[in-house]
């Protein structure tokens, strides 16, 4: 395990061969922060996934599993190492944002509130990206009915 | 479990979901903290220099500035980007991109087309680089299947062949509306034709210009036709001369450097913390590159450079992608000398439908062949990120799969996308003139930015 900051909240795992740190939600600015620190200084990546419908994925031991799960890839330009940050949010909850850290996450925080409705606290500018700002919903979600909703278009009569 | 049937939409429950306007507020309605965030200040000085350019910035008055819209129905925007910018005369203060008029849901798509199928969707991300697009999306599948590490030899040659013909397809392009986007006209048509050269080979090889669908999780759909070599050989001998004509066409040209140079600056720690990747990284002099620092296929075993500029500016961009293209075509002719005989798929049944062949002969593989196309093959559970280096930067495919033929969640992290980040900073303080040059350097792909 390239790194595994010794931090409370933080299980170290990997998936094929991939570095992935489990981060409790509390934990998860401060532990971002110290990847920083050691390296990590871009954050190429931040989606989510919503888990609905599969809820039993496997975890490793000691992480909660919530329905939504916020996937962050972290990437050293040094040392040529990426690292995946996963975070486990319950519906209804928000996450700290990143923009503080890593200005590049503030389209990518953008599109997941998009797709999935997760807030991020402390984002300068939570709007929606991709979708229009009227838009119903949010369409990642496994519960978003997919092709049974009537067209949606700003300013339409509805 | 309850299944997706049988569950209650609750669309209409979120229907309270008006967030605010996406566009560019005007000066009196933004915050200062929000305006010098804007404004570019969290990443170009300390929060004390900030707080002290604070009162300079708070004299221009809403009075003296004003709101422009550039888009999205407009020929330099590559798509339909569209720019707010606010500008004092004629210089830009501050810049929002807005997007999504091309968001067609692709990644909600991938989630209901098999492994096999996904191939068709994500080409059409990135439609000028559509093999790079393919191939992450195949990496990342073979990692989750388990046999990345077995595809054959010649596969990988030949993922690498396409691959950096697409690069300098695509960049073959990028030139063409750079030099339309900045009055080079010519240059437009000069690109455009070599692009159809290339883009002629791509039809011979995989039966369509772009779109292809051609390499697929296990290999590739087909072996490289009879003539392939020379076809290439072809190419590698037109282009050298074709590119000097540019050179004197442009790169020369008092004009298109006076254009060019300094105009769209973004500096080495601007890039990393926007996560700006390709052209745009390696313009600010750091050398960077996935095919090199972080190496997939058989780029460990070629020998080739990379391009790095000095200044970050719309020229050092322009002068990157050019240079990269003679890089490609080095890397083509290594992969010339070096492409190995063997198959061009892995023969795994779970993964690789029987030849064509064998269907007219046995009723098992024309079961196993009507299996694999219609219900897929089943993707072990687990998550996988796999990213590659694509003519615009970091391409990454994120697939989760919870053990079905379809990906549970598929997403493609576009360099497009956040590469878009970087136009308020490259924006500020220049010419209203200079912000089409500036898109232009960025070159991208709006069919990948909304997705």
């Amino acid at each position: 395990m390239p790194v595994a900051p010794e931090m409370p909240g933080v299980v170290a795992s990997e998936s094929h061969g991939q570095a992935v740190l489990f981060v409790e939600q509390s934990a998860y600015l401060a532990v971002v922060t110290a990847l920083y620190r050691a390296g990590f200084t871009m954050c190429v990546d931040v989606t989510a996934v919503d888990y609905l419908v599969h809820p039993s994925r496997t975890l490793p031991p000691g992480v909660v599993a919530q329905r939504f799960e916020v996937v962050v890839n972290l990437l050293s330009l040094a040392a040529r190492e990426r690292v995946r940050v996963r975070v486990q949010v319950a519906d209804g909850e928000s996450v700290a944002s990143l923009c503080d850290v890593h200005p590049s996450t503030e389209a990518m925080e953008r599109e997941v509130f998009d797709m999935f409705g997760i807030r991020f606290d402390g984002h300068p500018d939570l709007t929606r990206i991709l979708m229009p700002e009227d838009w119903d919903g949010h369409p990642l979600r496994k519960d978003y009915a997919q092709g049974r909703i009537p067209v949606q278009f700003k300013g339409a009569a509805s | 479990m309850t299944t997706l049937e049988e569950r209650e939409p609750i669309v209409s429950a979120g229907a309270a979901t008006h967030e605010g306007g996406q566009e560019l507020l005007s000066r009196g309605e933004v915050s200062q903290k929000a305006l010098m965030r804007e404004a570019g200040a969290v990443l170009r000085m300390s929060e004390s220099a900030a707080a002290a350019l604070a009162q300079v910035q708070g004299d221009v008055g809403e009075d003296q500035s004003m709101i422009i819209n550039m888009g999205p129905q407009h020929p330099s925007t590559h798509g339909v980007l569209r720019l707010m910018l606010e500008l004092q005369g004629e210089t830009v203060l501050r810049c929002k991109p807005i997007i999504g008029y091309l968001h067609t849901g692709m990644e909600k798509t991938g989630e209901s087309l098999t492994f096999l199928q996904g191939g068709t969707n994500v080409t059409r991300m990135d439609y000028l680089s559509p093999l790079n697009n393919e191939l992450v999306f195949s990496m990342a599948t073979e990692k989750l299947l388990g046999i990345d590490g077995d595809i054959p030899e010649r596969a990988q040659w030949m993922r690498m062949l396409l691959s950096e013909l697409n690069r300098m397809s695509s960049h073959l392009l990028f030139l063409a509306t750079n030099g339309m986007d900045i009055g080079a006209v010519s240059m437009m048509l000069y690109g455009w034709r070599e692009r159809e050269e290339v883009l002629r080979f791509f039809q011979k090889v995989t039966g369509l210009r772009m779109n292809h669908n051609f390499i697929r999780p296990g290999g590739l759909a087909a072996d490289l036709p009879v003539g392939w070599r020379d076809d290439v050989l072809r190419l590698l001998d037109m282009l050298p001369e074709r590119l000097a004509e540019y050179e004197i066409l442009m790169t020369g040209q008092p004009i298109w450097r006076e254009r060019l140079q300094g105009v769209g600056v973004i500096t080495q720690s601007e890039a990393i913390a926007l996560a700006a990747t390709g052209p745009i990284l390696r313009s600010t002099g750091l050398d960077f590159d996935l095919r090199r620092d972080m190496p997939y296929l058989r780029y460990r075993e070629v020998d080739f450079d990379v391009v790095v500029g000095a200044h970050g500016d719309a020229y050092d961009r322009y002068a990157i992608r050019l240079h990269e293209i003679r890089e490609s075509m080095n890397i083509v002719r290594q992969v010339l000398e070096r492409m190995p005989g063997g198959d061009y798929r892995i023969q795994n049944k779970k993964v690789t439908p029987p030849p064509r062949g064998r269907i007219d002969e046995s009723m098992e593989a024309l079961i196993h062949h009507f299996k694999i196309f219609t219900e897929g093959f089943k993707v072990p559970e687990g998550e996988v990120y796999v990213a590659i280096e694509s003519p615009r930067g970091e391409i990454g495919c994120y697939i989760a799969s919870d053990g079905s033929s379809v990906p549970y969640r598929m997403h493609v992290r576009a360099p497009s996308f956040v590469n878009v980040q970087c136009l308020p900073h490259m924006m500020r303080g220049g010419l209203v003139a200079d912000a089409v040059a500036v898109i232009s350097s960025i070159d991208p792909v709006l069919g990948e930015v909304d997705r």
